[in-house]
């Protein structure tokens, strides 16, 4: 398990590789990457039991990105944490890669689930939440959810499921960064208020600070006998100054001028 | 056909701890026993089918063997995505069981007719896709797809032809044949190979013989069958209770294009593009929509005499 300290410094370098990526593939979505590192960073660094060297170890924790759209952060952390070589990240987006925009499975060590269309994750965590208790598993089963994507009716079905079937071995986390493809999550499809409708759709519901990594920690690490669901708010595009709250990093790739701005705020030289 | 699958998941759920059955909320009266003997092994998700097939494939991630079950297009078309991007692109065993295929549920309008299905489910990769047209056909369409590593479709109907082959001749990838003959080939799936073996009949007595395939393993197809009949028969008539568009007959006509196959005849009987809006029993929608006996016989009839 990593300090605070530490797994301060495993977000950086996830959000600078992540950054990198990005420029390099010609790609996007980066704004919701840097949203979410801070979780991943906790994760993997804190919370989570794996074996790098053994990713199908049985005892493992299980992870799902939901919004697979962000798969560069988990590419990133898994480089970061010894699933493979940090030099595959060059390959993202690239011809003929395994590393696809969202997040791929096939032939990548420590992906659990591809996802990419939204409201897939958080069901497949039930299966195998539920899974892990008919084989009386301790492991916990992870999953990352976009606070956009609670628009899909799928998440809705799985939140009653999770509560009816009382799967405390599962912590969703969603990413509160009020944004989402257009405009806000409220001018699009309001969703506040979120809390109140988690509890009341029967699970253990605690907000944090999405970039507090100890406030974090705590959360997910908390007891609990529902499900417990994380609404982290965020700010997307966190750790580049010219990113942060700005819709178009969902889709403008960081190039030139901007490209070295963003490493300079992340502390990398170029 | 439902005594039938019960019949083999209860013979694969005693042997296998790891199947599990899933149902949409449907099933009452077919599953209440089997929930009572391996309640570990049953689970009603309730009414929420991409739910269902998202939780499928987490277990299934997680080793175990699924079967789902529903009604109509309810267990394919409404999370037609969850099948193909959980369930086949991860290759997990996950097997959906759909009755009331075509016009099974022929009263109770066009959101529970399934007619579209087969075209559907066939076009993803690595479904093995099978539409028993007897009861033994569902009987070892459970185990065969049990038995079948990826994802699974068994596309059950109300109605069937009564036959008696033994389920160990039916496997995936063969075509059963329901009626020797040597004039034409009818090419059925589902139940409607009732109204072929009728048609066959009535045409026996013009000194028409029929052959009578049950197509049974749609996807991986019988290349053989097909070959045969292509070489031994005037040629192939299709007769399906579904939509035309991709559906069996356009896997026939496919495999003959792609293996240089050239029946003399060549006809699809089925749904022409259209969406079911007549309210009637199965054998009433039949009729209407023109593949049944009758229309088997007279459209056999007319191919073979154009032909000569």
């Amino acid at each position: 398990m990593l300090s605070d300290i530490k797994t301060q410094e495993l977000a950086r370098k996830v959000r600078i590789h992540a950054v990198k990526m990005v420029n390099k593939g010609g790609s996007s979505h980066i704004g919701s990457v840097l949203s979410i590192v801070d979780i991943l960073a906790v994760l993997y660094g804190r919370v989570m039991q794996y074996r790098s060297n053994e990713p199908k170890w049985v005892n493992r924790d299980r992870f799902i990105l939901s919004k697979g759209h962000a798969g560069a952060g988990v590419y990133a952390v898994l480089a970061e944490c010894g699933f493979f070589n940090i030099t595959e990240l060059d390959k993202h987006y690239q011809d003929g890669s395994i590393f696809s925009g969202h997040v791929s499975h096939k032939g990548v060590p420590g992906v659990e689930l591809s996802t990419g269309s939204l409201g897939h994750g958080l069901p497949v965590a039930l299966g195998m939440a539920l899974a892990a208790k008919i084989d009386k598993k301790s492991h916990k089963i992870f999953v990352v959810m976009s606070d956009g994507e609670l628009d899909e009716g799928s998440n809705w079905e799985a939140f009653m499921f999770a509560s009816h079937h009382e799967l405390s071995n599962l912590t969703a986390i969603i990413d509160r960064n009020k944004l989402q493809s257009m405009k806000t999550t409220e001018e699009t499809l309001s969703l506040e208020p979120l809390r109140d409708k988690l509890i009341a759709f029967g699970w253990n519901v605690i907000e944090v600070d999405g970039h507090n990594h100890n406030e974090l920690f705590s959360a997910i690490d908390s007891d609990t006998k529902k499900p417990k669901v994380i609404i982290a708010n965020t700010i997307k595009g966190k750790g580049v100054s010219f990113m942060e709250n700005e819709i178009s990093w969902h889709y403008r790739t960081p190039k030139g001028e901007l490209f070295d701005q963003a490493m300079k705020d992340l502390g990398e030289k170029t | 056909m439902r005594d039938a699958l019960m019949k083999s998941l209860f013979m694969l759920a005693e042997k296998d701890s790891n199947l599990m059955l899933l149902t949409g909320d449907l099933g009452y009266g077919v599953f209440e026993e089997f929930e009572k003997k391996y309640p570990k092994q049953y689970l009603n998700v309730g009414v929420a089918e991409q739910n269902m097939m998202g939780v499928a494939a987490g277990l299934a991630l997680e080793g175990k063997i699924i079967f789902t079950y529903s009604i109509g297009n309810f267990p394919t078309l409404r999370c037609l995505e969850q099948i193909r991007n959980d369930a086949c692109y991860h290759e997990l065993n996950i097997n959906i069981i759909a009755t009331g295929g075509g016009f099974s549920y022929g009263g109770l309008g066009m959101s529970h007719h399934a007619t579209e299905d087969i075209a559907i489910m066939r076009a993803l990769p690595g479904v093995t896709v099978l539409v028993p047209s007897t009861s033994e056909e569902s009987e070892a369409g459970v185990i065969n797809l049990y038995e079948t590593v990826g994802t699974g479709y068994l596309r059950l109907d109300k109605s069937k032809f009564e036959n008696t082959k033994s389920i160990e001749d039916v496997s995936v990838g063969n075509a059963n044949v329901l009626r020797y003959g040597s004039d034409i080939t009818l090419i059925v799936i589902g139940g409607i190979a009732e109204e072929a073996m009728k048609a066959a009949k009535i045409l026996s007595n013009s000194n028409i013989e029929c052959r009578v395939l049950s197509l049974y393993s749609v996807k991986p197809v019988d290349i053989n069958a097909i070959k045969f009949a292509c070489e031994e028969t005037a040629g192939i008539i299709t007769i399906e209770e579904g939509n035309l568009s991709g559906g069996m007959g356009a896997v026939i006509s496919e495999i003959c294009m792609d293996h240089g196959l050239k029946p003399r005849i060549f006809s699809r009987l089925g749904l022409n593009n259209e969406y079911s809006s007549v309210v009637g029993s199965q054998s009433y929608l039949r009729a209407y929509y023109k593949i049944d006996f009758k229309n088997i016989v007279s459209r056999v009839k007319l191919l073979i005499h154009n032909q000569k």
